[in-house]
């Protein structure tokens, strides 16, 4: 049985008949073609699906997309505001806070959360609240620098 | 020496990535897309007596299952050992196992389906009737008689042994030694965990029989070949086109040749349609080859005075179910080759046997091997440090090296190029202010927090390598690499490497090598690898050889564009080209002495295309293709300080302080290498302290996800102090050394060492990795606590 669901994301309203089982990065990926979105683990641990839905950082692959019948969700491709990059992506590239870039999109989206939390947020905040996104490229020193130069050239946070 | 190698270019390929663009082979979609599953095995060991794939196949939504038979009839071909030692006895490995399954994750049968969520029900009505056997497991264990044989045709599941050094001098060496140390070590099993699980996608073109596979590779030519020759000798090669997108980390575990690429393609065929497979994350701790996976007893001969005149290694590798790709060489050829370490040695000797137990076969894992050699050598020293009372890093220098002395040849076949390990140690005591933390840690100690301090030096051999010398130590093809550069008429410029970045940064990184060598802009070159049809020939990225390699063929291309630059110059403006002179600030081509007399990259671009006025006998157009061939490895060398405090209560150890000093010769993008060192050493802190794999005595992998095969994350670190000194690489004329795995291959034993050192009150010599805090705390209850 499929249900009909409707959503905004990025600004766009978006709908699709899915099927009650269909996760949510699955909606956002296959249906929206929005593959900025990764999967990296199906288990909530690494963080790569990281996503915000109503304003709450959630990692995608443990949502149902009837789950988020009705939501506002910002995914990567969202971000950067009429080309101008988000002052994280920016900082992310900066500081070289990529390699691989798999776990990017996850890890900026975490960001974007934390300083939307906490604008000035200390080195262990930044660290403990990315416990939940795993790079196996970078050892995290240069995310969280990105963090920080974000962080310091902000008003007001994210 | 040009404008461009030596600066922190920001890389080029990060635009696509921080806005979610990255082209995946997950994020393929073709029109009638089928989704591939593949049936994996429970059992770590079991006879296939049937399988039943009526239900599964009724199923809505599925379109066809196959098993093994079904490949095997078909023409479908073992898959391949491309590296291989002497006497070495290689097992049956097929994509789709017909018979037995031999590791939890075996394939069994492969689904295919309108999607993957039909595709992987479909997978839990394949009813499998199998007869369990009972499994083997241990490295060492796995070798008893009476124990369960992996391959009936595999005596004792040895798959080999393969000796190197110097034995009479060692010999003599621990007879007579002034001191012996004993150590015996496990490196434990390690899973790559590359953020990208592995995932292929093929397309079939019936009209014109080619075949295009996209393939999360490290090295898509050598996928290619491969196939063609081996798994799916179906395909001709010259029709077969193998992309390795954007991929998202290897680490090692994507070198190989897997059997869903072979299983992909092949359904891809048979139903002529587009096909994809996307790994779980619990199918990747399945079925990545893992890392690691050694049992080393070991022996470490010194005079009174801490000279070190012996080592003696007997060391049992588990090489898992099967030998996977190059499987035999990491626990042989890369890894005894470096038991010199940074030392000068007379006598070593280090003997491997490569063993088969009932779990995911090991393969290279960032370092493959080299870090084996150096924790087993690094941590042998400091014990025998202690046991002479020296400082650890005063007996390290007793024994370097001199700078004075390369090249040097070891006894273990290495003719190390160039190094200055002194002065890395001076760098490393001055950076870290090490006569200070030594005061500092007393202090603690006083107090009664355990607080240690570790060090750690290695060198590894970079850059594989002369083709002559790897052929000769087992590998099938040589690993030379191809450099193509196209200048267009405009004077924009295509670079084409057979090196492959999957984080690495080559479209940067390779784009300032040519734009140094060029005079040109960075901007102004396009680097494309990863794609068997644009790219002519390529070995990929592994072994940390894509700048010593893969970047010296792109230089040497570029010379080779410069010299045909000058000869259409001198032409154009009727002067011997001994009176011109190439401008590396602009790439114009100038008479010596009168700038202004001089042809635009450009123009000459142009020139050459038009051909309307070449000299004699020079063809038109402006492209090259070079292979270059090393010469030898090249030999990086690392230091790395830590210190860290255990917590007396729980167990728990802090990295307080982290300074690695490295020497990887002349550096093309130090912040491209100071990401490639932290990266390095969150991978190795992670198997010093966290990571392990680890199999019940029923081939059971008890740490097959996230949750339970703990990967380091960002909360585990403090800021890492990183610098370098720089020793050039005679071996190309870049001077660059390899430096990818570094760190990887030094931290371990620098963070061990640590521990250790902070808990020398409770009397301990060694503590298997990875420290955990229950181990730990358990230690502290056992000694005294």
């Amino acid at each position: 049985m499929s249900h009909k669901i409707s959503m905004t994301v990025n600004g766009n309203s978006c709908t699709g008949d899915v099927e009650a089982r269909t996760l949510l990065v699955d909606f956002l990926r296959d249906h929206l073609d929005l593959t900025g979105t990764n999967i990296g683990c199906d288990t909530s641990q690494c963080g790569a699906c990281t996503i915000i839905m109503d304003g709450c950082v959630i990692k995608s692959c443990t949502a149902l997309a009837v789950q988020a019948d009705g939501s506002e969700i910002t995914t990567i491709e969202g971000l950067a505001n009429s080309g101008e990059l988000h002052p994280l992506q920016q900082a992310f590239w900066d500081e070289h806070g990529l390699q691989c870039g798999y776990c990017t999109p996850g890890m900026i989206m975490a960001g974007v959360g934390l300083l939307g939390d906490n604008p000035k947020p200390s080195e262990f905040e930044i660290r403990h609240s990315l416990e939940g996104n795993i790079c196996r490229c970078t050892g995290y020193q240069n995310i969280v620098k990105a963090i920080q130069t974000t962080s310091q050239t902000m008003e007001g946070g994210a | 020496m040009g404008k461009h190698i030596g600066k922190s270019v920001k890389r080029v390929e990060d635009p696509r990535f921080i806005q979610g663009k990255g082209n995946y082979v997950a994020n393929i979609k073709l029109p009638e897309m089928a989704h591939v599953a593949v049936l994996r095995s429970p059992h770590a060991h079991a006879k296939i007596n049937s399988i039943n794939i009526d239900a599964a196949k009724a199923l809505d939504g599925v379109i066809d299952i196959f098993v093994g038979k079904d490949l095997i009839d078909d023409g479908v071909g073992k898959m391949p050992v491309i590296w291989q030692v002497p006497d070495n006895k290689i097992p049956d490995r097929w994509p789709l196992v017909p018979d037995k399954v031999r590791h939890v994750g075996d394939s069994v049968a492969a689904v295919v389906a309108e999607n993957q969520y039909i595709a992987r029900d479909a997978l839990d009505l394949i009813q499998v009737d199998y007869e369990v056997l009972d499994a083997t497991i241990g490295a060492k264990a796995t070798t008893e008689d009476g124990k369960p044989l992996v391959h009936d045709e595999i005596e004792n599941n040895i798959s080999f042994k393969w000796g190197l050094g110097d034995r009479e001098a060692c010999d003599k060496a621990f007879e007579e030694a002034d001191h012996v140390v004993k150590l015996d070590l496990i490196n434990q099993r390690l899973i790559a965990n590359a953020m990208e699980p592995r995932a292929c996608a093929a397309q079939w073109v019936t009209a014109t029989e080619n075949m295009t596979v996209w393939t999360t590779s490290q090295n898509p030519h050598i996928i290619r070949f491969g196939l063609s020759a081996v798994t799916l000798p179906m395909l001709d090669e010259h029709k077969l086109r193998v992309i390795s997108p954007d991929v998202g980390g290897g680490f090692g575990s994507k070198i190989f040749h897997y059997p869903e690429e072979v299983i992909v393609p092949w359904i891809a065929k048979k139903i002529n349609r587009p096909c994809k497979w996307v790994a779980t994350r619990s199918e990747s701790f399945m079925t990545d080859s893992q890392g690691r996976d050694h049992v080393q007893n070991c022996k470490l001969a010194l005079k009174s005075d801490g000279t070190i005149t012996g080592l003696y290694v007997e060391l049992h590798a588990d090489m898992g179910a099967y030998l996977s790709s190059i499987a035999p060489l990491i626990p042989t050829v890369i890894c005894i080759t470096l038991f010199s370490g940074l030392y000068k040695n007379p006598g070593i000797w280090g003997e491997t046997t490569g063993t088969l137990t009932n779990t995911v076969p090991v393969d290279a894992y960032r370092g493959a091997g080299r870090p084996e050699a150096s924790y087993l050598l690094e941590r042998i020293i400091d014990v025998a440090a202690k046991e002479l009372d020296m400082d650890p890093i005063e007996i390290r220098r007793k024994n370097f090296i001199g700078k004075d002395e390369f090249p040097y040849q070891t006894p273990v076949a290495f003719l190390y190029d160039s190094g200055d390990y002194h002065a890395m140690f001076d760098k490393l005591e001055e950076i870290a202010d090490y006569k200070g933390m030594r005061a500092a840690q007393a202090s603690a100690k006083d107090e009664g927090r355990l607080v240690g301090i570790g060090v750690s030096g290695s060198v590894e051999a970079s850059g594989y390598g002369p083709a002559a010398t790897v052929g000769a130590l087992g590998f099938y093809g040589g690993m030379w690499e191809h450099g193509g550069i196209r200048v267009h008429p405009t004077g924009k410029v295509t670079a084409f490497t057979g090196s492959h970045s999957h984080g690495q940064g080559h479209e940067t990184t390779m784009a300032q090598i040519v734009a140094d060598k060029l005079g040109i802009e960075v901007a102004d070159v396009d680097v494309v690898h990863g794609d068997t049809d644009l790219v002519t020939q390529g070995m990929g990225t592994y072994g940390s050889r894509s700048a010593a390699v893969g970047g010296e063929a792109l230089s040497n291309a570029a010379k080779t564009i410069r010299n045909k630059l000058v000869t259409l110059a001198a032409h154009l403006m009727e002067v011997s080209e001994d009176d011109l002179a190439y401008d590396d600030e602009n790439g114009t081509v100038h008479v010596k002495g009168v700038p202004e007399k001089s042809k635009a990259f450009g123009e000459l671009a142009f020139a050459a295309y038009s051909g309307h006025s070449l000299p004699e006998g020079m063809d038109p157009g402006l492209e090259t293709a070079a292979y270059y061939n090393p010469g030898n490895f090249t030999f990086p060398s690392s230091a790395h300080l830590v210190q860290v405090e255990v917590d007396k209560d729980t167990g728990e150890i802090e990295v307080q302080k982290y300074v690695a000093v490295e020497d990887c010769g002349n550096v093309i993008n130090p912040m491209v290498v100071e990401g490639q060192i932290l990266g390095g050493i969150a991978q190795g802190v992670g198997q010093a302290l966290y990571e392990h794999g680890v199999y019940d005595d029923d081939g059971q992998l008890v740490t097959g996800s996230m949750l339970d095969y703990t990967m380091p994350r960002a909360d585990n670190f403090p800021m890492i102090e990183s610098d370098r000194i720089e020793t050039p690489s005679p071996s190309n004329t870049l001077g660059v050394k390899g430096v990818g795995e570094m760190g990887s291959i030094t931290s371990p034993p620098a963070v061990v060492n640590a521990v250790v050192d902070a808990l020398s009150g409770y009397g301990v010599k060694d503590i298997e990795m990875p420290l955990t805090s229950e181990k730990i705390w358990n230690l502290i209850q056992t000694n005294g606590g």
